[in-house]
């Protein structure tokens, strides 16, 4: 029952064909036959999910389930969770228990989910391959000599092996989807502001948003139906209404315009990647969909936009750990500088170090406007190439990632070739659009990811336009076969 | 290099970083690399364009000033690596 979809493990639970806590201790064996592999896990809630999967059975029996009652889930190490380790990967919060649970997490625990552990990542979200982590590195599931993706990696590694039904994860740049395509699941980033920041570990404030990691588009549909909605904690939280997700999917794609982003399309990608990716597109057309061309002309300019952007703002919101409130402090130190800084130095790897360098290097007096205005000038006009489009088109097609899952080691040494891994997810992250990742073909035993990227607050559209792909193909029930 | 060892040592002092000595040479290479890359938006002419902070444009919103929070000083230094009587402590400071 490992690979079952949220709507049959649900099915099994109303129909007593198994309980909460026989599936829980199901995903609980699996985690320990091969998590010492995979590394998927930074900890695993053992007695607390037997618990809680006693009460998801106690309360179905009294007819009082949530939407996801007694499903085992696993939550991306960012997000707080009370009386639980929250590490954000990093050596700074390798102590922390967080004294309050995130909105995403308590809305979870409300629906009945089960919290299986919380899963490895690139250190505070910085990466694309899960190789930035204190608990070292994820391995993928489909195989372990490459990356899982970064930097919900464990997230995407743990649902594509079968540890969890679904996994939370968040992306400030690529980050739930890029893995998504690595691993073979289906990822969805929400427009941001669709779902509570609240006790998400913060990265970049003006990107950072959470969204669901599942088997399917029907999946993430039930999970952003528990995850989305305002959040008066959360100020930047949308005020936008809630659509009914589920209830969307059985819409046709007769009428509906996708556009196909000319610059997503060019040399740099992977042969075997783009032959998928025109099947896919044959796919739609036979679903009833028109295809038409368009253009984003800004799309080279969003990775050197967002490597200036996304450190400024991590510069800022990482100024927060200074061995003083909470997380590690630094033996014996000399003065309060010497403290911070030597706190600073033992407690984050050396990418996080690197994007608070050039994110207080952009922000400093004489470069400010060169860099930081400037990325900002850069962000608007990558937004006013998608608004332009979305004039002309319903939902944009293209890769999520330019190439397959690649081999641990092999990009950790080049910074800048490791940020190039982001340049089909970042534009969409700069213009806050809801984006899904799919999977749409193989290529020597690895999974390859479509995007779909929809306009403003449009996920149940998206969703929809997935779960229809999903429902002529088969990409998605394929999974790997674990040694 | 796109930016000195110097400059390196100054953004670290105003990140409150300590650069380990040995580490100082590779990691102004990866910071110049980095720049150097970013550099690519200079090209650019935004001379009329909006700077975009929001990717909504929403505005920060505005509640009552009333209190909401409980006091919880307790709870919240349970996870402070240092604290005395509710304050938290650091090395000293004042001579």
């Amino acid at each position: 029952m490992s690979f079952k979809s949220i709507s049959e493990l649900l099915n099994g639970l109303t129909q007593k064909e198994f309980s909460s806590v026989e599936l829980t201790r199901d995903y609980l064996k699996r985690i320990q036959q091969y998590n010492a592999e995979l590394n998927c896990f930074i900890t695993i809630a053992e007695d607390q999910a037997v618990e809680a999967a006693e009460t998801a059975d106690k309360r179905r029996e009294t007819g009082a389930a949530g939407l996801l009652e007694g499903i085992p889930v696993a939550h991306k190490d960012l997000f707080c969770t009370e009386g639980t380790l929250t590490s954000c990967a990093s050596n700074m919060l390798s102590n922390f228990i967080p004294p309050y649970e995130s909105t995403v997490t308590r809305r979870f625990l409300e629906a009945g989910a089960v919290c299986l552990g919380k899963t490895n990542m690139d250190e505070f979200a910085m990466g694309s391959s899960n190789e930035n982590s204190h608990f070292g590195p994820v391995r993928n599931p489909w195989d372990s000599t490459r990356v899982p993706g970064g930097s919900s990696g464990g997230s995407a590694a743990a649902v594509a092996a079968g540890l969890c039904a679904a996994a939370t994860g968040t992306d400030t740049g690529g980050s739930i989807r890029q893995p998504a395509a690595f691993c073979g699941i289906t990822g969805l980033k929400p427009t941001y502001g669709r779902i509570s920041r609240l006790g998400m570990i913060a990265f970049a404030s003006s990107l950072d948003q959470a969204g669901p990691m599942a088997r399917s588009a029907e999946d993430c549909a039930l999970l952003l139906q528990v995850m989305a909605g305002h959040d008066p904690m959360d100020s930047t939280s949308a005020q936008q209404a809630v659509d009914q997700y589920s209830h969307n999917l059985g819409s046709e794609l007769k009428g509906l315009t996708i556009g196909l982003p000319k610059e997503y399309y060019n040399e740099g990608l992977d042969p075997t990647i783009g032959q998928a990716l025109q099947e896919a597109i044959k796919t739609y057309e036979s679903l009833g969909a028109t295809i038409k061309e368009v253009s984003l002309p800004h799309t080279s300019l969003s990775v050197p936009a967002y490597y200036v952007i996304a450190p400024a703002e991590a510069s800022a919101n990482l100024a927060r750990f200074d061995g003083v409130r909470y997380g590690k402090r630094c033996d014996s130190p000399a003065d309060l500088d010497d403290l911070y800084m030597r706190t600073r130095a033992e407690g984050f790897g050396a990418e996080v170090q690197r994007r608070i360098l050039i994110g207080t290097y952009v922000l400093s007096a004489g470069y400010f406007d060169a860099y930081y205005r400037q990325a900002q000038k850069i962000r608007r006009l990558i937004k006013n190439d998608f608004v332009e489009a979305f004039g002309q088109v319903d939902l944009l097609l293209c890769p999520t990632t330019p190439d397959c899952a690649f081999p641990l080691g092999s990009k950790s040494a080049d910074p800048v070739q490791m940020y190039l891994e982001d340049i089909f997810t970042i534009p969409t992250s700069l213009a806050g659009l809801p984006a899904l990742a799919l999977p749409c073909g193989q290529a020597n035993g690895l999974p390859i990811g479509l995007q779909l990227i929809g306009n403003y607050f449009q996920e149940a559209r998206l969703l929809n336009a997935g779960h229809q792909y999903q429902q002529r193909t088969d990409w998605h029930l394929q999974h790997p076969t674990l040694g | 290099m796109t930016i000195k060892s110097e400059e390196v040592e100054k953004i670290a002092f105003l990140a409150r970083l300590r650069v380990a000595e040995d580490n100082r040479g590779k990691l102004t290479e990866d910071l110049s690399q980095i720049l150097d890359f970013v550099d690519q938006m200079k090209a650019v002419d935004t001379r009329n364009v909006t700077p975009l902070s929001n990717p909504l444009e929403m505005h920060q919103i505005l509640r009552p000033d009333t209190v909401t929070e409980e006091n919880q000083r307790d709870r919240l230094q349970a996870v402070a690596p240092a604290t005395e009587l509710g304050l938290f402590l650091v090395p000293k400071v004042i001579e």
